[in-house]
């Protein structure tokens, strides 16, 4: 089976229709057994207590962050060198869930830091880097809502996905380096290394985002898909089906 | 290189012809740099603390001002379309119009920066450091910013998109530019701040103008 004859959005749409559910279940399974696994069978921490708990949720969320960019920029330079407009559908359909990972990382790391460092927030490298990313978020969402002709928003879109995904390590080492300078050690974490059963939690919490970013993804992709090739006698004819199913379930 | 100096000579001499904006982008930098004392105080000590940082904050909020003129005439008035359908590679003019810029808005930012200095109670030495530093990562800003310009071109509320989209990228630049000084004033080598923003400034010379010149050709079609 050719996986490219996927690279089209008629062939694309039924097979994420059939994948969302598949990711979606997983997610919830490795979700359900992560928050187990962090909640009854992790030990509490020696030095941070239970609170150290968080980042089961926190860690999870900021490597789906970081990681989602990456995709994000893999799909952009797919699309400008293919021309593959599924290519841009994905990257737009990427961007919202990473921006909500950014923000859960940066809201559950205020809320670790209030009784860890006894401020909700401080200039930390790794802080200071997530609300970097999350304004390049911003930026790429804003940017491809804003141009109005579809085709130039998902090259513009594109372009800012690169040159962001060429800067990100830069401002990773540059904001390191900067809290080195200003912080020295006032915030490192004092913490003990981890107990092998709170690394696998951390991982299995891990791949839930990851299994929930798919599912969402493709969920968003497939809007997105009947969205703009809605002049397609296909994408009509399933849009005419949707809404016939909303108005039989509205009626009753 | 016909095309470089030609376009470049345009642009600077339609910069000199309305040059009454220039001279407010340099009076915005100025106003500003000059608002932090009334907000934080005059002591000399604090004001040396936070001098440099104000300062290129200020260079990096005058610059973006700057920006959407770059290629918002030309846009409007389809010079860029000329540009775009001529034979030469784009990277050569938008290299050429991205020099212009900086030339007339990068460069009197770093001229004027000593007398911000003076302002600041800066050390002789640490104003020539905040210098050298605006000089070497005010480039940066022009060609970063340009990339910005050219997505942004012809959108409403372009301006306020530019600065979400420009000035995250910016951050590194701030960081080595404001920390060379702090450096020098602790009695630490600069050596690597200064060649870092060097190393950024060639980096975004060879990649910016490539960007640049495709973001353009999109807002053309």
């Amino acid at each position: 089976m050719n996986i490219f004859r996927f690279s089209s959005p008629q062939t694309f749409y039924p097979l994420a229709g059939k994948l969302i559910p598949v990711f979606g279940s997983l997610a919830a399974l490795f979700c359900a057994f992560g928050l187990y696994l962090g909640f009854f069978v992790a030990p509490t921490d020696a030095v941070q207590g239970e609170v150290y708990r968080i980042i089961y949720l926190h860690v999870a969320a900021a490597w789906m962050s970081m990681f989602i960019y990456l995709v994000m920029a893999f799909w952009s330079a797919i699309g400008l060198g293919l021309g593959t407009r599924l290519s841009f559908y994905m990257t737009q359909a990427l961007a919202p869930t990473g921006a909500l990972f950014c923000f859960i990382a940066l809201w559950s790391g205020a809320l670790w830091g209030r009784p860890t460092w006894g401020a909700y927030w401080v200039w930390d490298a790794r802080l200071t880097s997530q609300l970097l990313l999350l304004f390049l978020y911003f930026g790429f969402i804003a940017l491809t809502r804003s141009i109005e002709d579809p085709r130039r928003a998902d090259k513009a879109g594109a372009i800012l996905a690169l040159v962001g995904a060429v800067n990100v390590p830069i401002i990773h080492f540059s904001v390191k380096w900067w809290s080195t300078l200003h912080q020295g050690a006032s915030v490192s974490m004092t913490r003990s290394s981890l107990a092998s059963s709170m690394l696998i939690a951390m991982l299995v919490m891990a791949f839930a985002a990851w299994f929930y970013s798919i599912a969402v993804t493709l969920a968003r992709a497939r809007r997105i898909i009947l969205e703009r090739e809605r002049h397609t006698d296909w994408a009509a004819a399933e849009i005419a089906r949707l809404g016939r199913e909303l108005s039989v379930t509205g009626s009753r | 290189m016909k095309t470089f100096f030609a376009v470049l000579h345009r642009d600077l001499l339609l910069a000199w012809r309305a040059r009454s904006d220039l001279l407010v982008a340099l009076s915005f930098f100025v106003i500003v740099a000059s608002l932090f004392p009334f907000g934080v105080g005059a002591e000399p000590e604090q004001l040396r603390a936070i001098g440099p940082g104000v300062v290129w904050v200020a260079a990096l909020l005058a610059s973006l001002l700057a920006l959407p003129r770059l290629f918002a005439q030309d846009f409007d008035n389809g010079v860029l379309e000329q540009l775009l359908l001529s034979p030469e590679p784009p990277v050569i003019w938008v290299s050429a119009k991205i020099l212009a810029h900086w030339l007339t808005t990068g460069l009197p930012l770093v001229l004027i920066a000593p007398v911000l200095g003076l302002m600041y109670q800066l050390e002789p030495g640490a104003s020539g450091i905040l210098t050298l530093s605006l000089a070497l990562g005010t480039p940066v800003l022009s060609l970063l910013g340009a990339i910005g310009a050219a997505l942004t071109l012809g959108l409403r509320g372009a301006g306020s998109l530019l600065a979400l989209l420009v000035l995250p990228l910016c951050v590194p630049v701030l960081v080595f530019g404001a920390g060379a000084v702090d450096a020098w004033a602790g009695g630490m080598p600069v050596t690597a701040h200064l060649s870092l923003l060097g190393g950024g400034s060639l980096a975004a010379l060879a990649l910016a103008p490539f960007a640049c010149a495709a973001a353009l050709r999109l807002a053309c079609e």
